[in-house]
């Protein structure tokens, strides 16, 4: 099942993720995934995230398809060259999976190898491109494939990004290269996701909101530190700091962030980061 | 040494777009030696892009493009021509067109593809850098090079991972590429350039020496070079 196909037929949707582990156990991975399945139109594998070697976004993304929810495979352009992700690409289609998201990475030195190469022989927008011609039967150098896949392809933005026009323009030509549908890094000023909408919209593809469950001042002060285009406004962190039940005002402040949010943009996608088990009070806080 | 090829005339004419005037620039290092940005070289670019209705409002050819000191005193007697002229068309290796692009506050045009060296490299005196990628892109990104630039060698603009104009890689020390690209193109009311550049994807194949300089030493090249410049 393709999300631009749940867009089109004006669906508000909600989509959440799931990590593979470091490991072959994937029982937690699988728990997670069946506690998000009730609730959200797919679950969105990540690759490698954070550059921290795991086990595969492919072979995860395969496993819920089995279990009947529908994965949205994430792919980077860190650790393969143009060979190999079209090939991984081709794989995809033939194990089932219909939704990708095309990202740059996280660079090598964030993660567990930082010593690694660093491929990058792609770039996100070189990416969905690559993807968009193997939909239509050739592969990058323009030769025929045997039977075809016909992804919906996905990107990722990044709204709160300063200056935002160069963001504004990769998604433009990420647009241009084939995407169908955005993800967007975390949102928690639904102000300023507003305007950036208000700039978005004329390129006329479904946005997703990114809801990142907060869970304490402390990870908010980190992300503002750390986090790219993550800003967290210090009247979220006091009124985190101040709360008696922190569980309890993470799902409020996630489910007032997807209500101020919800009008402006075509879904959510919440990442959960451990509290998989909350997403369904954040949906109901939010009448979703 | 950086070997350099000139670039086919009509695509420096498509870079110079809607532009009447130019002035040009070539360098008297490896450029001269590659046969690209000598005199001869840029007295005949002069005539070609003559030849097309462009206005050429004067020329000099400087020892080392990569000095950055050096091209700004040597071009101290040029300021009217230069001031003149719409933009500036540099005939040399990736270095030099982004020292260039550093030093005078005007659109740069790269008339040269900086092709492989294998480990010989030319003069580094500052954050320019030059891959050797055979296919220089410094038009569309303000004359700064995010293949080197960049921590990713992103070519097709900024990834989300800078944090306050800051790299992820080095976020103490390390500008983003895509940051620093965007403020001179802002600065020169360009921006719109990011939009208009087509998609690059990189041949990693041009990144190869090739054959002929392979295995060669420099003074081979230049003892080649010179030969072929007086025959």
């Amino acid at each position: 099942m393709k999300l631009t196909d749940l867009f089109n037929a004006g669906e508000f949707l909600i989509t959440s993720e799931v990590a593979p582990p470091k490991g072959t156990d994937t029982a937690e991975m699988i728990e997670n995934a069946e506690l998000l399945k009730p609730r959200v139109a797919a679950i969105n594998i990540t690759d490698q995230q954070s550059s921290v070697m795991r086990l595969g976004s492919l072979a995860a993304s395969q496993m819920l398809k089995a279990r009947e929810i529908e994965p949205v495979f994430q792919v980077t352009c860190r650790d393969r060259n143009r060979i190999a992700l079209q090939s991984d690409l081709l794989s995809a289609w033939a194990l089932g999976i219909e939704n990708v998201l095309c990202l740059t990475g996280d660079h090598v030195i964030l993660g567990d190898f930082p010593d690694a190469k660093p491929v990058f022989d792609l770039d996100s927008v070189s990416l969905l491109a690559v993807a968009k011609g193997l939909n239509e039967a050739h592969d990058m150098a323009g030769n025929d494939l045997e039977g075809k896949p016909d992804f919906c392809l996905g990107a990722v933005v990044t709204p709160g990004a300063d200056p935002v026009e160069p963001q504004l323009i990769k998604m433009e030509k990420k647009v241009a290269a084939g995407a169908t549908f955005f993800q967007t890094q975390a949102v928690f000023d639904a102000e300023a996701f507003t305007r950036f909408m208000e700039q978005a919209k004329p390129l006329g593809v479904p946005v997703m909101a990114g809801i990142i469950l907060l869970k304490s001042p402390g990870m908010a002060r980190f992300m503002n530190k750390n986090v790219a285009g993550v800003h967290v406004p210090d009247l979220l962190i006091d009124e985190m700091a101040n709360a008696e039940d922190r569980p309890a005002k993470s799902v409020e402040i996630a489910a007032r962030l997807i209500r101020e949010v919800k009008g402006v943009c075509q879904g959510v996608h919440i990442m959960p980061l451990g509290w998989e088990a909350r997403v369904p009070a954040v949906l109901d806080g939010a009448n979703l | 040494m950086l070997v350099t090829e000139r670039k086919p005339i009509d695509e420096i004419v498509r870079f110079i777009g809607g532009e009447s005037s130019v002035f040009l620039l070539g360098c008297d290092g490896c450029a001269a030696a590659s046969g690209t940005g000598g005199e001869p070289e840029i007295e005949e670019l002069k005539d070609e892009l003559e030849q097309r209705g462009i206005e050429v409002t004067g020329w000099k050819v400087i020892d080392f493009l990569c000095q950055k000191a050096l091209v700004r005193t040597s071009l101290r007697p040029f300021a009217e021509a230069l001031g003149r002229a719409d933009s500036v068309v540099v005939a040399t290796c990736g270095v030099g067109i982004q020292a260039t692009a550093t030093v005078v506050d005007k659109v740069i045009h790269p008339a040269c593809d900086t092709i492989s060296l294998g480990g010989i490299r030319g003069e580094w005196q500052g954050e320019e850098r030059c891959a050797e990628c055979g296919q220089c892109f410094l038009e569309y990104t303000g004359g700064i090079c995010p293949l080197t630039a960049c921590a990713k060698g992103l070519v097709n603009g900024p990834c989300g991972g800078a944090k306050d104009g800051c790299c992820e890689v080095e976020p103490d020390v390390r500008r983003c590429a895509w940051d620093v690209i965007y403020e001179r193109l802002e600065r020169q009311g360009r921006t719109d350039l990011l939009r208009r550049a087509p998609l690059q994807v990189k041949n990693f194949a041009k990144m190869q020496p090739p054959p002929e300089i392979r295995g060669t030493r420099k003074w081979a090249i230049d003892m080649k070079t010179t030969e072929g410049a007086t025959t």
